[in-house]
């Protein structure tokens, strides 16, 4: 298999209502991909387009084979990548196995998604899509209630009282804003303090909603090429040296592992396998903060922290710039935003600034970072990581 | 291979407040809500079995911000319950007040009844789904 390298990216602003259809926000960001790849689109051998909700927020399917046309890749094999959240990461994977694999030299991958048009009843229910139709939605189940069930199990299991990790999801909240203010692209760019977190209000005891990310509009694309081509193309190739997937079952039969997320488990250790390095060899992550709760169990999935200790991190700001392991410096779903289908490509797009060392003059850069985590959830589990390095 | 114990099968049991789940011949895990293979061991001999309802409550979210249609039902709690038989299923909790509601929910014995969630034009027809008040 061949090495396979990051050539380019782009990323819309995040933002609610945006006056902009779903083809038009990717082809945006697919462009500026494109163009700092130095590549026309008639360059581009596929694409790989994260989408999840446009049939419901615009009565769009097929957005991607639109989106090829749209942007001038005439009649490329174009494919729709429907994973929640996580659809877009998956779009990227498969793009990296697929120039890994020698199919393919440059493959675009991204994600479009406009939750906003949906207003917040409809966009409640079809979030709730990503978890079990037949034998959880049924009870009403929302996708806030997925991570609101897991805090409370979370307290119970590790014996926190509830207070105590109430404040510390508190403070990923908080840390999310604090560098969200300096993302050009983020969808809220205002400090939070713990008090406004915990008197907003409640959405899914115990989860109110400060501690919840909004629903947002938006798109990132990334260009994926082998590795002889991205070193053409760009002095800054990032490389894709890790990467993993896995599926998950319905919430309670996840039973024995919750509040654990097995299948993220499972994901990140093919990805830290891959590329043969561990938690400790992570200079930078970008972790699925759909929740503030989410935040805490991953960083203890992804190996950063002991299991039920993973809010300490927040606490003693080992999770800032300059600590031991940077989260979420472009302010998270919470903060920049989370446009469902494309999470996984602003994700992508933001470790990629990240490792090129592009984002001083936003004071956000991680000096010498060299080697990044993204890490999604779809759903209710499923989980996809990628781990990028820079040469 | 035909599907031992369907979803319509389930929910139509469930309406009669019989709860029904899969004993594998194998492993003798209890798997439910019913699948095709066993949740312990991925095993295809499944026996259609009746459980008893009654489990106690792993752990809670009240429902504030309800899905499309339901909005006239919240506050409402939704419970995850530790079946006696083992498996773990996902239901309504009544006989409360949601608002009031807390931490000292977990560990506390409950049983099942049911109620109808009659569908919306995404959900395929009705769905019975578990309502559980206290047992203790």
């Amino acid at each position: 298999m061949r090495r396979v390298a990051i050539a380019g990216v782009g990323h819309t602003d995040i933002m609610f209502d945006s006056p902009k259809t779903e083809v038009e926000m990717f082809a945006e960001a697919a462009m500026d991909a494109i163009n700092e790849s130095n590549l026309k689109p008639n360059d581009i051998q596929a694409i790989n387009c994260g989408n999840a909700l446009g049939d419901f927020s615009e009565g769009q399917g097929m957005v991607q084979s639109y989106i090829a046309d749209d942007i001038g890749c005439f009649n490329v094999p174009a494919t729709r990548f429907e994973s929640a959240c996580a659809s877009a990461t998956l779009g990227i994977r498969d793009a990296a196995m697929w120039v890994a694999s020698g199919q393919y030299d440059i493959v675009l991958a991204g994600g479009t998604e406009k939750a906003t048009a949906m207003g917040t009843p409809l966009a409640t229910r079809t979030f709730a899509m990503g978890e079990d139709s037949r034998y959880d939605s049924p009870s009403g189940m929302t996708f806030p209630g997925f991570f609101a069930m897991l805090a409370h199990l979370y307290c119970s299991r590790y014996n926190i009282p509830l207070e105590k990790l109430k404040e510390q999801m508190a403070m990923v909240s908080v840390q999310s804003h604090h560098y969200g203010v300096n993302n050009p692209h983020a969808q809220f760019k205002k400090e939070r303090t713990v008090e406004q977190v915990l008197s907003s209000f409640m959405i899914a005891s115990p989860l109110q909603l400060f501690d919840c990310c909004p629903f947002s509009d938006g798109a990132a694309a990334v260009v994926v090429a082998s590795e002889d081509v991205a070193k053409k193309l760009t002095d800054k190739p990032v490389y894709i040296v890790g990467t993993g997937q896995a599926s998950a079952g319905k919430m309670s039969a996840q039973y024995k592992y919750l509040p654990r997320i097995r299948a993220r488990e499972v994901s990140v250790k093919q990805a830290y396998d891959m590329a043969g390095l561990g938690p400790e060899d992570i200079d930078i992550c970008e972790l699925h903060d759909c929740f503030s709760i989410a935040s805490i169990i991953a960083v203890e999935s992804l190996g950063f922290a002991d299991f039920g200790h993973g809010g300490e991190l927040w606490e003693k700001g080992e999770t800032k710039i300059g600590s031991k392991i940077p989260v979420n410096i472009s302010g998270g779903l919470k903060s920049k935003g989370h446009p469902i289908g494309a999470t996984g490509a602003s994700q992508t797009y933001e470790i990629v600034k990240q490792l090129r060392g592009e984002l001083v003059d936003q004071g956000r850069q991680v000096e010498g970072a060299r080697v990044g985590l993204v890490d999604t959830l779809g759903g209710d589990g499923l989980s996809c990581n990628l781990i990028l390095k820079a040469d | 291979m035909e599907y031992k114990l369907t979803f319509r099968e389930y929910s139509e049991s469930l309406k009669r407040d019989k709860l029904l789940g899969l004993k594998c011949s194998n492993c003798q895990t209890i798997t439910c809500p019913p699948k095709m293979t066993c949740q312990e061991c991925g095993g295809t001999d499944l026996e259609v079995t009746e459980l008893s309802g009654k489990g106690k409550i792993v752990t809670y979210t009240v429902i504030y911000v309800a899905p499309e249609g339901r909005e006239n039902e919240s506050p409402y709690a939704v419970v995850l319950v530790e079946l006696e038989e083992g498996p773990w299923i996902t239901g309504n909790l009544i006989d409360i007040d949601p608002a009031r509601v807390g931490m000292e929910l977990i560990g506390r014995q409950v049983k099942l009844g049911h109620k109808v969630f009659s569908g919306d034009k995404y959900s395929d027809g009705d769905a019975a789904r578990p309502l559980f008040s206290f047992a203790d």
